[in-house]
């Protein structure tokens, strides 16, 4: 699956978007987080408080506990601040 | 007559009143328009900023801003609306985002202006970073905005 990385969690990983394999054992955004998180520094610098990272699967908003089976894109952000 | 929908994400500049004038062109339903228009500040208190840059995530922001944008206009009696917001550098002085909405009467105006504000700010994928003195950063979200959204649901 493709993930894409928005403002300074695109900064920390270093990178604005990757395509992943995670193992089948990562069921949920949330640990998919952690997984990402035992990447390296990177990760874990932009995944250090998973609380305020948002998520979206196929551009649309969904929490932690979402199921990322047949996701597309995943993508990770700090909380929005446009308007 | 149909109501129109607009809703643009673009770098380039936009004129309000064109967009007013685009929206209520013609029509004799419409007894209220009500514009927002939100600029880039020179100062974040008391800093200078040389300009906000808006990142954005192409695709996601059209769809999101769409989304409420037919929220919207299932809530209240709206003739139409106009919803445009920029990304990339803009400098203090410029327009960032542009909220038009008409209605027969002011009530419905206003408050789908304000309805389509509120979720711009916390549901929008986009996110500002300050060019100061010594560099730069993110703009924090703030509470007051999630706040502001809050009451839609209640």
């Amino acid at each position: 699956m493709k993930v894409k990385y928005f403002a300074w969690v695109r900064e920390r990983i270093g990178k604005a978007e990757e395509t992943i394999e995670p193992p089948a054992d990562v069921r949920t955004v949330g640990e998919l987080i952690t997984w990402l998180t035992a990447r390296g520094e990177g990760y874990a610098y932009a995944f250090e408080k998973p609380k305020v990272i948002r998520a979206a699967i196929d551009q649309t908003h969904v929490q932690a506990d979402a199921a990322i089976s047949g996701a597309r894109e995943i993508a990770f952000f700090p909380p929005m601040t446009g308007g | 007559m149909t109501a129109i929908v607009t809703v643009r994400v673009q770098h380039e500049d936009f004129d309000t009143a064109a967009e007013i004038a685009a929206l209520s062109h013609g029509r004799t339903d419409i007894g209220a328009v009500v514009s927002f228009s939100g600029l880039c500040r020179g100062n974040d208190h008391d800093t200078p900023i040389a300009a906000l840059t808006l990142e954005h995530y192409p695709g996601m922001a059209e769809a999101e801003i769409m989304r409420h944008a037919e929220e919207a206009m299932a809530r209240w009696p709206l003739q139409g609306l106009t919803v445009i917001h920029r990304h990339g550098r803009i400098k203090p002085g410029e327009n960032i985002v542009l909220v038009v909405t008409a209605s027969s009467h002011r009530q419905a105006a206003f408050e789908a202006a304000e309805f389509l504000m509120d979720y711009l700010k916390t549901n929008a994928p986009f996110w500002k970073r300050e060019e100061t003195a010594d560099g730069g950063s993110w703009v924090e979200a703030k509470s007051h905005d999630d706040a502001a959204t809050a009451r839609w649901t209640s």
